[in-house]
């Protein structure tokens, strides 16, 4: 078995592993990134999303294989508490999640959104996350949360 | 000895006030709630309560939460009764700890009691601290003695934390991807475990493959085969997730006997033995009161909770002792159905809550800690998790049981009822494990307990009976209930548990009985309604809302209005729907004015609004439990959908007076009922004709198209 190389939030990074494991495996198991969830290993619910090459992918149903030598964003290279993305900000501050479960895989569609439609409709955004299941009910305030940090980013760029 | 007179119900269970409050740590304060964090926010409001009642900043702190080594007993996270309940007995307790340090500063000190107070845990005496505080009196004020109910605590005017919206304590984590789930945990040395579920209760395993389930497993897997539970684990959860998703056809089993797909629908429930009784005013003798006659017939599928992750749990034997964490609404109820599921001493088992996906009621929690624990058990000094897989949970957590609710009434010479009947069928709405041992794993070990009982609670508040009542002006009303023991599938509590059909049937009927006496709607309701807050309600959601009388119907857009006091106990909440329908309908606008008395923290509440009205707007459109002969058939996302992104309304949430002196009115499951029958109505008036079949899909809403 030859390790697989990936490139994991900015970092490369050898996995030694059965090249048909699902990177929400990888990612989970092997990386210890628990912020990617495992929701219904169907590709159905958006719990596991994770950018690829700066796509959004449901991570549950990708091979290993299929993601070697490409560029993995996380939920955990999104940012952090002290460098919060506009998102994670935006979500904080409109209270947008109840069990907030769906939160990082709602947050990285979120962002493939934002980084290729800076201004987007709430139509758009709504479609843009539509691969993504919220059970609580969270998606009027997740809306509003992603208009609020397409405002935050688009604010930052004009300073 | 009785309680004393003043004291909370939760606090007089659990009177140890250090049972709820400690001074450990210099400048900490561990705080204990039985109740535990299932996706609402209770316990920031929790901890907005104790800040309050203590005179401490919120950041000084420490939560404990749902463990049965370290909280009181307070036994479900439910019912909407957190705060109303469980918030008062951790507000009184509070309030009196911080009334015995002001006692023994006064008597210590030579202080007048009347001029000390606290601030943010330091004793201050008319506005200058004395050098005292919490923290250097902890030894002389024994906090080990029972609660006498001595302080209600401060008065509304006072709050400065109760009453602000604090953001949520744990969603930051979550935002940023932090291990916060039990999903996400990993002790060392853990197994992973699948189970291969029994069909059906008595199902049993005539043959199993283990050489088969060997050869499909990329690495070494161990099978734990006891009675007719079979588990399958390994150190990788890889390798034990792929053999568990072809698990079934490797084992034979015997018992199953087919059900009949056609149960799917609510209707076959009028043709099965019931349990009966009535509540209310007695029925007329003789000839009916009235001049009129109005009578319907509304029907709802069993419901999933369709948490948007399947359950999960993690236990470990060792040294005789088993320690259990789970995403279960009750610790120590699961506490005791374990024990009597393993032969324990319940005081040789510890259950510790850890979070979970939004549950909204009794999903698979209860049943994956049970499995891990059954695993442990047999498996000492290993920790085991147990993952649900998808179609596991869909298939098999317990549902909210299949509806109908016809309801009868005599009408007098304006139309109005003068005498009303809800009639009610239905299966069993709590089933949880704490009451009758209700759990899967306990299900196929040797030694099975019997099923448990079908039971339904006291009316108010009921389970299947819940609102029942109209909270209308009627000179007399009644329910007439029939509990259905005997189901296709495993039924127990979701969000609302029979009130979402009986608010959905009598707020029908009311626009149904308005129709007809030629009144609007919401004038109609409020000529026969005194209660005063219910008005408020009523009249704030018809502002909000722009509420017009006399709009024409069956133009393809549609208002419907809808309203409740959830248990006619807890919040009040009014909803206004509007909806556009062509071949489906789209829900455009969701207005809501709600009245839970006093609210701990606005924002939150409203949060749960919302999210009860996005809910409840899903089950109203889209959701019921496919059957086919094996059972559940709708096992995945597709076979049933809920409301996505691109569906939402818009939705405006108000609360009347919620810093009002009054008591705390539960909110979490107030908006279901109102809003599905505000939907229901809304694509009546759309349509001008009405549906009394949920879920509203495209299929009923073409049928009564072609017929129209």
């Amino acid at each position: 078995m030859q390790p697989i190389q990936l490139l994991v939030n900015g970092s490369t990074i050898s996995v030694d592993a059965d090249a048909d494991t699902p990177l929400l495996d990888i990612l989970r198991n092997h990386l210890g990134l628990k912020g990617t969830k495992f929701g219904c290993g169907l590709e159905q619910c958006g719990c596991c999303m994770v950018l690829v090459d700066g796509k959004p992918e449901k991570s549950c149903g990708k091979p290993l294989s299929a993601v070697a030598g490409r560029n993995i964003v996380t939920i955990e290279g999104m940012g952090t508490a002290d460098r919060p993305h506009p998102l994670q900000q935006a979500f904080l501050d409109e209270q947008a999640g109840q069990c907030g479960y769906c939160l990082p895989g709602i947050l990285i569609s979120a962002k493939a959104l934002l980084d290729r439609n800076p201004s987007p409709t709430r139509a758009q955004i709504a479609e843009a996350l539509d691969d993504n299941i919220c059970r609580c009910g969270s998606h009027i305030r997740i809306l509003r949360a992603v208009e609020r940090a397409a405002r935050l980013i688009r604010e930052g760029a004009a300073r | 000895m009785s309680a004393p007179p003043n004291l909370s119900p939760l606090l007089a269970a659990n009177p140890r006030l250090d049972q709820w409050v400690q001074f450990q740590a210099p400048g900490r304060v561990t705080v204990s709630t039985g109740r535990v964090e299932i996706g609402q926010g209770v316990l920031t409001a929790m901890l907005q309560i104790a800040a309050e009642e203590l005179d401490v900043i919120p950041e000084r702190i420490l939560l404990q939460t749902g463990d049965t080594d370290l909280t009181p007993n307070e036994g479900y996270t439910a019912g909407s009764q957190s705060i109303q309940f469980g918030g008062v007995a951790l507000r009184m307790a509070c309030a009196e700890v911080r009334g015995l340090f002001l006692d023994h500063a006064a008597a210590a000190f030579g202080y007048s009691r009347g001029d000390l107070a606290v601030r943010d845990g330091a004793i201050i005496h008319r506005g200058v601290a004395t050098g005292h505080d919490y923290w250097s009196l902890t030894l002389a004020v024994d906090l080990r003695r029972s609660a006498t109910g001595s302080s209600l605590g401060k008065s509304v005017s006072d709050y400065r934390v109760i009453g602000q919206n604090t953001p949520r304590i744990d969603l930051a984590a979550k935002v940023f991807g932090g291990p916060v789930f039990i999903h996400d945990m990993a002790l060392d040395g853990m197994m992973h475990a699948r189970v291969v579920r029994q069909p059906r209760r008595g199902a049993t395993i005539a043959n199993v493959d283990e050489a088969a389930l060997r050869r499909a497993a990329k690495g070494p897997i161990e099978i734990l085969h006891h009675g007719n539970f079979l588990a399958m684990l390994a150190e990788d959860e890889t390798v034990v997730e792929a053999v568990a998703a072809v698990a079934p056809g490797h084992v034979v089993w015997g018992g199953v006997d087919a059900i009949n797909p056609f149960h799917e629908e609510a209707r076959w429930l009028l043709q099965q033995p019931s349990i009966d009784r009535s509540i209310g005013a007695p029925a007329p003798a003789g000839a009916m009161p009235g001049v009129g006659r109005h009578e319907a017939t509304y029907t709802r599928m069993h419901i999933a909770h369709a948490s948007v992750a399947p359950s999960c749990g993690l236990a470990l034997y060792r040294d005789g002792r088993l320690t259990v964490w789970t995403h279960s609404q009750g610790v120590y109820p699961l506490r005791d159905a374990l024990a009597r599921t393993l032969n324990l001493d319940p005081a040789a088992i510890s259950v510790k809550h850890a979070q979970g996906p939004g549950c909204y009621g009794h999903n698979g929690a209860d049943d994956a800690a049970a499995d891990a624990a059954v695993i442990a058990f047999r498996n000492p000094d290993r920790p085991v998790k147990v993952r649900w897989r998808r179609e596991e949970e869909f298939g098999f957590e317990p549902v909210s049981p299949a509806m109908v609710v016809s309801v009868h009434a005599a009408l007098d010479g304006v139309g109005r009822p003068a005498d009303w009947t809800t009639e009610i069928w239905s299966g069993r709405h709590t089933s949880r494990p704490g009451g009758g041992g209700n759990l899967l794993a306990a299900e196929a070990l040797p030694n099975a307990p019997p099923a448990p009982p079908a039971v339904e609670s006291g009316y108010p508040p009921g389970a299947g009976t819940r609102n029942g009542e109209p909270l209308y002006d009627f000179a007399a009303k009644r329910i007439v209930h029939h509990l259905i023991a005997e189901t296709p599938v495993r039924t127990s509590s979701l969000r609302g548990l029979g009130a979402t059909l009986n608010v959905y049937a009598i707020e029908s009927f009311m626009d149904e009985l308005a129709e007809q006496a030629g009144m609007d709607t919401v004038a109609y309701r409020l000529s026969l309604l005194s209660d005063a807050r219910a008005r408020a309600v009523i009249e704030h959601a018809a502002h909000l809302s722009g509420w017009k009388a006399g709009v024409p119907s069956g133009t393809g857009r549609g208002r419907g209005f809808g309203f409740a006091r959830y248990k006619n106990l807890a919040a009040y909440a009014a909803v206004v729907a509007e909806v556009e329908v062509d071949e489906a309908v789209r829900l455009l606008r969701v207005w809501c004015a709600a009245d839970a008395g006093l609210v701990i923290n606005p924002d939150g509440a409203i949060n749960q609004l919302e999210g009860g009205i996005i809910q409840a707007a899903s089950w109203a459109l889209k959701e019921g439990v496919r059957l086919d002969t094996e059972g559940i058939s709708s096992r995945d996302w597709e076979s049933y959908p809920v409301l996505r992104f691109s569906e939402m309304p818009e939705v405006t949430v108000e609360l009347i007076d919620h810093m009002a002196d009054r008591p705390c009115l539960g909110v979490g499951e107030a908006a279901g009922g109102p809003t599905v029958a505000a939907i229901g109505n809304a694509v009546a008036h759309a349509l001008g004709a009405r549906i009394r079949d949920l879920p509203l899909t495209r299929e009923r809403v073409m049928a009564v198209l072609l017929k129209v």
